[in-house]
């Protein structure tokens, strides 16, 4: 963004889109402008005009006037009517893909974007597009609610757990926005936030011929076995720390009573704090890796952990 | 009519018990009245903690998990045990058995229960937030909250749960009272539009009221008992929460507003000296907001993955429901027309009242173009909306129906100059703390955000200013009416000179209301000396 601090008045336009919801957004403007000007204008001149001048005044009756009743019931009507043909129209054309495009992918889950390029690179909480070529995101959750919210290309659509939904913008202008989560998700929510990166279509290319796609499954393996996972975590139950073949998605009896999945966040926390949830028959004996891992590598890791589970838990589709 | 006995309603009996297990409608409101300023005391408390907090970008005064506690504490003190029973639980229980000529409510001990419901649900509340809190926001959208929060969900949820019963039963009540007890001559057509709007408000509390608590039952068997109902890992459907919780959450906004309009009309005749104008089309535009505010809860849904048609249908129907607000909005102000208009307080509260719900209501437009929700949707923009609904409008006809009134419950008139002031103060420090949040949000500042990018500070300390401005109006009616209490000048029975039955009663009124039985013979607000009445 360019403004960093001071007043900013008008968010960036940066879409196909953004135009048309401006114009229609500055239509509602007049409108409001107009009725507030004139709601607020009679208010004001009768107050004065008939303001109460002795306690004795005893103005005459007036009970109504069908002809006024109609006139403001029927202009508002038609305005209203007017209005919502036209916010119709853009809601079909903000929301229909057009046919060509590039595929993306998109996961939320507390708190992080997972992004996948249609051609297997990976980034998270970024994601770098090409100007002037129609983007088509695929988005799911793998937690809770979130919502993919892009307010310089006036995009917006919530990311549901267990289904997949869409939505698509091309950009119209080289820089970077913002991406938020626009659905409250729990703790971190106002952090599960990232930027979009719109380049010219051959920077696009040769940022995308820069980053490996290697899956993140063989880079998880790699980095298990360079930290020394395996020490602990063998195949079978014969390691200090639990065996990790199947653990994915399975219900985790806990040290103290109660059972937790072992999902991502679950994993996660389990990398992060080992010792927040230990598993029921382990010694608290595994350290930290937070600061040894970040976010990237951790997806890797559990993708890879993942990738032990049996039946494999449903990812995204590969393009 | 009126005797300065004295034997009113306050002091024919004494003692603590006397009050708990009063069956007096007009004790019961008072019961209310206390009860209800110390949740909004509460929930304006955790209002100040958030605008405190987005005084800059960074999270430096709580931590993040506090700040959601913070945000849903505010939105759930403030709409399940502030704003929904307001107006009808504190003036509606006092005024509606008053107005029609009754001697009470037709079931008074309901009437105790309600009260008693109402306030196991809030403490049941307030125990949360000194308990470790809560944090779904007040939405309780699931699978959030029923199966990731790790924070008090259950309790906060039964609270609400429990307190829907108390509305329940108050709009059953209403609607039991106003059919069968008006006094005779009191034809519908005479009623004063406070009694319609009530009517309309209950037959909402009524009907959709229930589907909040299965809602919320559900939440509670799902994050307890694992039965999959929203959360797609039990095999649920986290959409389904959303439309039986708006299904109530939405025509619960205009068991917000509608009361307050039904304030409003009455003080606009009061204080301009006038009969409403179109009287029968303001009538019928509260059962027509009623009717169709059942019909538009998917406008909460238009980017959540409802199907596009499902939008269609529901923005059309958002667009429908505005024309009977508009309609209000354009009779009270040809109300003014010819009048005689004085400026006391509850007068300022009526006209801030048109202003602010005329702003509420337009912004409301832009909410339900589905073109530009998908923008706006889950911004400040739609914070700042809903905020001139629910303060603007349903909050400002609570204080001026509070003024209006206060001398009829009390006895007592507060000082009229310090009163005017208030008004004042509280409608500057309004607009200045929500108007900007249109522009934030339009900006595309996400709601329930802890920290933010930084270009959007000027707007936040504007906001945070203007809340500390309305902060000082608040406590100013606190202190002078409380003042009044012991010190105030003793208020005749009608000290505005108005129409209505309740005005006919001394002040404070006796135990049983009337005397005699009231017989009406003319309209209601028959200010012009000649007039004949009729419609």
């Amino acid at each position: 963004m360019d403004t960093e601090t001071g007043l900013q008045l008008f968010p960036e336009r940066a879409s196909s889109v953004a135009g048309d919801v401006d114009a229609l957004f500055y239509f509602l403007v007049a409108v409001s402008v107009f009725f507030v000007l004139l709601i607020f204008g009679l208010i004001a001149y009768f107050v004065w005009r008939y303001r109460r001048r002795s306690p004795s005044d005893a103005p005459a009756a007036i009970h109504g006037h069908l002809g006024l009743e109609l006139l403001w019931t029927g202009v508002p009507l038609v305005l209203a009517m007017f209005i919502f043909g036209w916010g119709a129209k853009l809601y079909f054309e903000v929301f229909r893909p057009p046919k060509e495009g590039l595929d993306f992918y998109v996961v939320g889950k507390q708190w992080m974007w997972k992004v996948q390029h249609p051609t297997g690179q990976r980034e998270i909480n970024e994601m770098h597009v090409p100007r002037g070529i129609p983007v088509k995101v695929t988005m799911t959750s793998e937690d809770v609610i979130h919502s993919f919210f892009v307010p310089a290309f006036r995009v917006k659509r919530d990311v549901v757990p267990g289904r997949f939904v869409t939505a698509w913008f091309m950009a119209t202008k080289v820089g970077e926005y913002h991406l938020f989560c626009s659905q409250y998700c729990g703790t971190a929510h106002s952090q599960m936030t990232g930027k979009i990166v719109v380049l010219e279509p051959a920077d696009y290319s040769a940022w995308l011929s820069g980053r490996s796609a290697e899956p993140p499954a063989v880079a998880g393996k790699k980095l298990f076995d360079k930290l020394g996972c395996a020490t602990c975590h063998q195949q079978d139950a014969s390691g200090r720390g639990p065996s990790l073949l199947g653990v994915f998605g399975s219900k985790v009896q806990l040290q103290g009573g109660g059972k937790v999945v072992a999902d991502e966040t679950y994993l996660r926390e389990s990398v992060l704090s080992p010792q927040a949830k230990l598993v029921a028959g382990y010694e608290g004996i595994m350290p930290t890796f937070t600061g040894q891992v970040d976010e990237e590598k951790l997806l890797d890791l559990i993708a890879y952990i993942r990738s032990l589970a049996l039946p494999p838990a449903p990812a995204p589709r590969q393009p | 009519m009126s005797t300065h006995s004295a034997a009113s309603y306050l002091n024919a009996s004494h003692g603590i018990a006397s009050w708990l297990f009063t069956r007096d409608h007009k004790r019961i409101a008072l019961l209310y009245l206390i009860s209800l300023s110390l949740f909004f005391a509460l929930g304006g408390m955790f209002a100040g903690a958030i605008r405190l907090e987005l005084l800059t970008p960074k999270g430096n005064l709580m931590s993040d998990a506090t700040y959601n506690k913070m945000f849903t504490l505010h939105g759930v003190v403030m709409i399940f045990f502030f704003l929904i029973p307001s107006v009808p639980a504190v003036l509606g229980n006092f005024l509606v058995p008053l107005m029609i000529g009754a001697r009470d409510l037709a079931f008074p001990k309901l009437n105790l229960l309600s009260w008693y419901l109402y306030m196991a649900g809030a403490l049941l509340a307030v125990t949360v937030a000194v308990t470790g809190g809560v944090d779904t926001g007040w939405t309780f959208y699931t699978p959030y909250s029923s199966t990731y929060s790790n924070t008090n969900v259950m309790a906060t949820a039964a609270g609400a749960f429990i307190a829907g019963f108390s509305s329940i039963l108050t709009g059953l009540n209403f609607i039991v009272t106003i059919h069968k007890m008006r006094a005779p001559g009191l034809t519908w057509f005479r009623l004063p539009l406070f009694i319609w709007a009530h009517y309309a408000t209950a037959l909402i509390q009524v009907l959709a009221t229930p589907v909040v608590a299965i809602a919320l039952l559900l939440v509670m068997l799902e994050r307890g008992f694992g039965v999959g109902i929203f959360d797609p890992k039990l095999g649920g459907d986290p959409l389904l929460f959303q439309h039986l919780f708006w299904f109530y959450s939405h025509p619960a906004v205009y068991i917000m507003i509608l009361p307050s309009m039904g304030v409003v009309s009455e003080i606009i005749a009061a204080f301009s000296r006038k009969r409403i104008f179109g009287y029968d089309f303001v009538a019928f535009s509260s059962l027509a907001i009623a009717l169709l505010g059942f019909l538009v809860w998917g406008h909460h849904m238009f980017v959540s993955g409802q199907s596009m048609y499902a939008g269609l249908v529901f923005s059309v129907l958002s667009f429908l429901v505005a024309v009977p607000s508009a309609v209000k909005v354009f009779n009270w102000t040809a109300t003014l027309y010819r009048g005689s208009i004085s400026f006391d307080a509850p007068m300022l509260y009526a006209l801030g009242f048109i202003g602010l719900f005329t702003i509420g209501g337009l912004t409301g437009l832009f909410l339900a173009t589905l073109g530009v929700d998908v923008h706006v949707h889950d911004t400040y923009f739609v914070v700042a909306h809903f905020h001139y609904i629910m303060v603007g409008g349903a909050l400002f006809g609570y204080l001026g129906g509070l003024h209006y009134w206060w001398p009829k419950l009390t006895g007592r008139l507060y000082p009229h100059t310090w009163a005017r002031l208030a008004a004042a103060i509280i409608f500057l420090g309004f607009n200045l703390t929500f108007f900007p949040q249109f522009l934030l949000g339009y900006l595309g500042m996400p709601r329930r955000y802890h920290v933010y990018p930084e270009e959007f500070q000027v707007l936040n300390v504007f906001s945070t200013a203007g809340a500390s401005v309305l902060g000082i109006g608040y406590l100013m009616p606190l202190i002078y009416l409380l003042w009044s209490l012991r010190s105030g000048a003793k208020a005749d029975s009608n000290p505005w000179n108005a129409k209505g039955l309740e005005w006919q009663v001394s002040s404070p009124p006796p135990v049983h209301n009337f005397d005699q039985v009231p017989t009406v013979t003319e309209e209601a607000y028959a200010y012009a000396p000649a007039d004949k009445g009729g419609s």
